[in-house]
């Protein structure tokens, strides 16, 4: 592959992969959600990202030119290839850490999809189109729930302030810019992760202030799981979405 | 719909698809609910509602066994997602229908684009029509609809959500 298709396959990838792993993370609260609406919430948001995965892995694929489909990529790679960004790795922890990992997601995920919704690649500015009238509902579900606990009881804000605190630091990563997305920028596919932090943060800035909780502060971070370093949190992950297709290969029903 | 000059064959095609119910909703046709984008001779061009919308499939599928039943076996099913589906693709029949089965219709055409957390829009009471309902939860039991409650007769019930 070229630079610029290896840019475009790792791109897909990125963003296939993010959607995958936090519909993953999402799906394990099926059952365990404080309330039954909030179940469906979850679910509902989970079944989007899944639909967005096919899309996107499909294309990598289709990109790479191997014969690779979606679930060969979802199913048949490990860890180090997955490059979903280390965000949507983390545990689920309590409703508070969730909620703060997801709403700093959608928010990330609606503005790069707006900039993607105008890309010179037919493929994923048709896809921006569609996933963006589906991510706008998440980003107002995990919008109203960080108001909604943070400017609750005490005991509340406090765990909402605490995830706001622990999950602050894979943001970062987020607008990382790396050599590939460069590549993807003088293309016109995509813009520079760089150039949404300004969005993202008024965006943030604003929920956060209705939700009475405070901002944290910005850290230096590197790409991580863009670049294929993860925590130890997603080889568990894997182990249990892959186990069927890894055990019997190309089972199907 | 872009062809405006339809054969008599593509007329039959279309009254054919118009007994294909949707799976999930089962008293609007995927005609009423502007899944069926195109009919040509050969073809019948279908597009998903939302991306992960797990009655794709089935509709796909219904829509071939219609084909097969009525003698067009030689009609192909594509799907196209671009443009993306949109509740304005919803026919006047298909919000009627919507109502009477106790599910508010889309209120306002698209989405508006400008504002990440817009207003929420005001939703009456399919049962009752009363204005006073509140919104329960953006996700109701499937991806396309939100849970609202009636102020006035209590009732809880489906919205289908503008995207």
């Amino acid at each position: 592959m070229s630079n610029s298709s290896d840019a475009l396959f790792n791109f897909c990838l990125r963003l296939g992969d993010s959607n995958l792993v936090l519909g993953h993370r999402l799906s394990e609260w099926c059952g365990h959600s404080p309330i039954l609406e909030e179940d469906m919430a979850l679910m509902n948001v989970a079944l989007d990202l899944l639909g967005q995965t096919r899309v996107l892995l499909t294309y990598a694929g289709e990109i790479e030119g191997k014969g690779r489909d979606e679930d060969k990529l979802a199913y048949h790679r490990d860890a180090f290839d997955f490059r979903n960004v280390q965000l949507v790795e983390n545990p689920n922890g309590d409703f508070a850490q969730t909620i703060a990992r997801q709403f700093y997601f959608d928010i990330y995920h609606y503005l790069l999809l707006e900039k993607l919704s105008v890309s010179s690649d037919q493929t994923l500015s048709d896809h921006a189109n569609k996933a963006l009238k589906e991510v706008r509902y998440h980003c107002q579900h995990s919008g109203e729930w960080v108001v909604r606990l943070g400017d609750g009881t005490d005991e509340s804000h406090e765990r909402m302030q605490t995830a706001i605190n622990d999950v602050w630091r894979f943001t970062g990563e987020l607008f990382t810019d790396t050599e590939e997305d460069e590549v993807l920028a003088a293309s016109g596919v995509v813009a520079l992760p760089s150039s949404l932090k300004h969005a993202w943060d008024q965006q943030v800035s604003a929920v956060l202030n209705e939700a009475t909780l405070e901002r944290p502060l910005d850290v230096p971070v590197p790409a991580m799981g863009k670049a294929g370093a993860h925590s130890e949190h997603l080889g568990y992950l894997l182990a249990e979405m892959q186990y069927l297709q890894r055990s019997y290969p190309d089972a199907s029903w | 719909m872009v062809e405006l000059r339809q054969t008599s064959k593509q007329d039959a095609i279309w009254a054919t698809l118009q007994s294909v119910m949707d799976p999930e909703i089962p008293i609007v046709s995927v005609c009423d609910l502007g899944i069926v984008r195109d009919v040509y001779d050969d073809k019948v061009v279908i597009t998903p509602t939302y991306s992960g919308c797990p009655a794709t499939e089935v509709i796909g599928m219904d829509i071939r066994l219609a084909l097969d039943k009525a003698g067009f076996d030689e009609v192909a099913v594509t799907t196209s997602t671009s443009p993306p589906w949109t509740t304005d693709w919803i026919t006047k029949l298909g919000r009627e229908k919507l109502t009477e089965a106790g599910i508010a219709p889309p209120v306002k055409s698209s989405q508006s684009k400008t504002t990440l957390f817009a207003d929420k829009p005001v939703v009456s009471c399919p049962i009752c029509k009363s204005d006073d309902t509140i919104l329960v939860s953006q996700f109701g039991s499937t991806a396309c609809k939100a849970l609202y409650k009636c102020g006035t007769c209590l009732e809880p019930f489906d919205y289908f959500k503008c995207i």
